[in-house]
């Protein structure tokens, strides 16, 4: 049982990616659909609505990011990967913020990218202001990597 | 530097010097007609949307035989040809062209007639085919199908449904011989069938096959089928020789295809001259215009038009209540990013461009936000690269754009080498792998990704300053305004009570502790610090509901306005994006790094491998980055600073010039 801290805190990392990732998955495919069907009326506006597409795929990369960082604390990625029970737990709480805001965000973030691209499906020239809605929403995923990875940094000081 | 200021110009000139001063005007592009003159008994409208129509009907025919042209004979692209902008003409090539004007659009007319022809023949040859179809199950009858008999006999020719043998047949006509039955051919569907019997018994024969479902091969045509056959064949041929010798002859008019092009432009250039004939106010002999001009041009058009022409000219300042158009002017350095400040709002009345204060720091937060140097060199070295060998040919907003990435190309550069992120970690996983030792290159300020807390606190510290020189627009912008009170109570208190609380934020122990700071204000700074934010608190309550007479509404508006502060705090702690997505380029480059340096083991292929992964995933991770980069920075710059004081509303000058798509006029 003195293992299982290796085990917590890889199911942290794991969870970080994977809940995050999700998210993303699902944003992007979202936006990919809106995207899909403005193309079949004006092809010239692929590059604007791509990148409304792209919005929502950061939060998988923050999922990425700390997934990452935590292997590379824990000692997975080469190194001695011992670590002790509550340290494992700490881990896994510090991804917690990422997984789940990571996860939520990037889909209300893909509904906001939607809505966007129909902003430029009709008005291309609001472009700039149609991008600022979908990024509103990634503060939030922002916020909770911030805490993440302050928290996966800070585990590593601690004495238990 | 600024908004341009504008003056409103009114031309008074000679309608014979019409053309000559239109087209003058249209290629210098200067003035945006405004026609605010309503018509009298002298000066009226007149009314050319008919030419207007033909010139749209012709725009509209030669893009059509361009889109023609290339679905034929495709132009090749290069991957660099977006560089390539419009290429340039003399006005006397333009002026040449009215030569061939007729030619080209008989050339454009042409081509679209032979599509047309192109289809038309493709759907006959559709419908022969399925005649040549219909007839094979007839190939055996070596009589013209429309036979109907001889002097004594009468012939029945036709299908009956199922199969049929035939003795069934002659069972069904056995009392009517002497007959004779022939079957042409059988399937499941219908059995076709020719019968000839004795002129007399005629009637009843054909009740009988009538009986049985009996129904006539309708034709009218004098061949035997076969022959029929071979005809249409003849005549499939012919529609495809047609089709072929069309789509050559289009083939060879793409020679033409430039020609093409430059008639779309004419037609554009006079189609736009035509709409601003429609609003001219023209009495017999003259003509009115009047619209808008920056005033720097107006010495030019003065000079030009009057050593050209005889007329009129008269500049005034435009009145308070007219909807002026915006145009902006900066410096080589800010003017590339006019375009984000337009897509947000171009500045309203009495506001300020904000371009040149933007573009400081623009350029900084792009930078912070990808910070690795190699990837700011790639950006840098590629924007540099079009903007040298393409510099006589690129666009303006193309040459805008790669002068943006060029600046924030090389701010990356800056914070990658202050970061010491060089490909993320590049160094250390290279010489580690393949050398054995450990090597990195130190930055030149700290390791974000060691020291996440002390950027942190870095990235709110240039929020503070961003979020500062926000208010500092507002500050000037009220100054221009006059409106004094408004500096006191919208901008110095809201600067007292921020810097008060970081002051007194800075003198507590934990705030320290947290921030990891190595130096704490003393508490009689912090205090003091205190009771001053807590008087510009109460100023604010007392003024920031002014617009309200009643005391107490205008205490809470006061109170609501102190509310405010939360949004400075989102606004400083939404710069955190500013850390993450800075760690975001070096851990995803180190995670590429890493995968790569998997393949050492495999020794030659393993460096072949460790090559192409690192192309592959670098690239794709400076296109994910340079994504969020210049998104995030765009949402700092129009969120968190224009909403300190900037709302915009006007709209863009659109001066009357030549809008073309393929040729542009040589700038003299």
């Amino acid at each position: 049982m003195e293992n299982l801290g290796i085990v917590f805190a890889l199911l942290g990392a794991a969870l970080a990616a994977l809940l995050a990732g999700c998210g993303s998955a699902i944003g992007v495919g979202m936006g990919g659909q809106a995207a899909a069907g403005v193309i079949t009326e004006d092809p010239s506006k692929f590059g604007k609505v791509l990148i409304l597409q792209l919005l929502p795929g950061t939060q998988g990369i923050y999922g990425l990011l700390i997934a990452f960082i935590t292997l590379s604390q824990i000692g997975v990625l080469g190194g001695s990967a011992v670590i002790s029970t509550a340290k494992g737990l700490l881990y896994l709480a510090a991804c917690l913020p990422m997984a789940i805001v990571g996860y939520t965000s990037a889909i209300r973030q893909a509904k906001a990218s939607v809505a966007s691209i129909a902003v430029v499906a009709k008005r291309p020239e609001q472009f700039g202001k149609s991008m600022i809605f979908p990024a509103m929403v990634e503060t939030y995923a922002i916020l909770a990597l911030l805490i993440s990875i302050l928290s996966i940094m800070g585990i590593n000081g601690l004495a238990v | 530097m600024a908004v341009l200021p504008m003056q409103r110009i009114t031309i008074c000139a000679l309608k014979k010097d019409r053309k000559k001063i239109l087209e003058q005007l249209q290629r210098r592009g200067v003035i945006e007609i405004d026609m605010n003159l309503t018509e009298d008994n002298i000066f009226r409208k007149n009314d050319v949307s008919a030419a207007i129509t033909v010139l749209n009907k012709n725009i509209a025919t030669a893009k059509e035989a361009l889109q023609i042209l290339d679905s034929y004979v495709p132009i090749k692209k290069s991957m660099l040809g977006a560089l390539n902008g419009r290429l340039e003409i003399t006005p006397e090539e333009y002026d040449k062209f009215s030569l061939k004007h007729t030619s080209v659009e008989n050339t454009t007319n042409k081509i679209c007639m032979l599509v047309k022809q192109i289809s038309e023949q493709k759907a006959e040859i559709l419908k022969l085919k399925a005649t040549w179809e219909m007839l094979y199950a007839w190939t055996t009858l070596d009589i013209p199908m429309n036979f109907s008999g001889t002097k004594y006999t009468s012939g029945f020719i036709g299908t009956l449904p199922n199969i049929w043998d035939l003795d069934s047949i002659y069972a069904l006509l056995a009392e009517q011989m002497p007959i004779n039955v022939d079957i042409i051919s059988a399937s499941r569907e219908q059995t076709c069938i020719f019968v000839l019997c004795v002129k007399e018994k005629a009637q009843i024969v054909s009740e009988k096959l009538r009986a049985a479902g009996f129904s006539y091969a309708s034709s009218t045509i004098d061949k035997a089928p076969a022959k029929q056959r071979e005809d249409l064949e003849n005549q499939i041929k012919q529609a495809e020789n047609n089709i072929t010798k069309a789509i050559s002859k289009i083939e060879t008019l793409v020679a033409q295809r430039e020609d093409i092009r430059f008639f779309v432009d004419y037609e554009t250039i006079r189609a736009e001259k035509y709409n601003v004939i429609n609003q001219l106010s023209q009495s017999k002999n003259t003509f009115i215009m009047t619209g808008y001009i920056p005033e720097k041009e107006k010495s030019i058009i003065e000079t030009e038009l009057s050593s050209n022409f005889e007329l009129a000219l008269e500049f005034e300042q435009p009145k308070e209540n007219e909807d002026v158009p915006v145009k902006l002017e900066n410096n080589g350095f800010s003017a590339p990013l006019e375009g984000i400040v337009e897509s947000y709002s171009l500045p309203g009345k009495s506001e300020i461009d904000p371009t040149t204060v933007m573009s400081l720091f623009y350029y900084m937060l792009f930078g912070l936000m990808l910070s690795d140097a190699v990837y700011g060199a790639v950006i840098t070295l590629g924007c540099a690269f079009g903007l040298f060998f393409y510099r006589n040919k690129l666009e303006n907003s193309m040459r805008n754009t790669l002068k943006m990435f060029f600046f924030c190309g090389i701010s990356t550069v800056f914070w990658g080498v202050m970061f010491g992120s060089y490909l993320g970690d590049i160094v250390d996983v290279v010489s580690s792998t393949y050398f054995g030792k450990v090597l990195t290159i130190p930055p030149f300020w700290f390791f974000p990704v060691k020291e996440p807390m002390r950027m942190l606190v870095f990235a709110m510290l240039i929020g503070i300053i961003h979020l500062f020189s926000g208010l500092g627009m507002k500050l000037y912008q009220l100054f221009k305004q006059k409106d004094y009170k408004a500096i006191i109570y919208d901008v110095v208190f809201w600067y007292v009570l921020i810097f008060g609380c970081i002051l007194k934020l800075l003198s507590m122990k934990m705030f320290a502790d947290i921030l990891g700071l190595k130096f704490i204000l003393p508490s009689l700074i912090g205090n003091i610090a205190g009771i001053i934010a807590v008087v510009a608190a109460v100023g604010i309550i007392t003024t920031n509901g002014r617009e309200s007479k009643n005391p107490f509404k205008r205490f809470l508006k006061g109170l609501y306005a102190l509310y405010g502060i939360t949004g400075y705090l989102s606004d400083v702690l939404s710069y955190s994006r500013l850390l993450a997505l800075g760690l975001a380029t070096g851990v995803i480059a180190s995670v590429i790094n890493k995968m790569a340096s998997m393949t050492s083991s495999l020794s030659i292929i393993g460096v072949v491998l460790f090559i192409i992964i690192l192309l592959l995933g670098h690239t794709l991770n400076i296109g994910i980055n340079l994504l969020g980069a210049y998104v995030h920075t765009n949402r700092l710059q129009y969120v968190e600073f224009f909403g300190k004081f900037y709302s915009g509303g006007s709209r863009k000058f659109n001066p009357f010039s030549v809008k073309t798509k393929y040729y542009k006029f040589k700038e003299e």
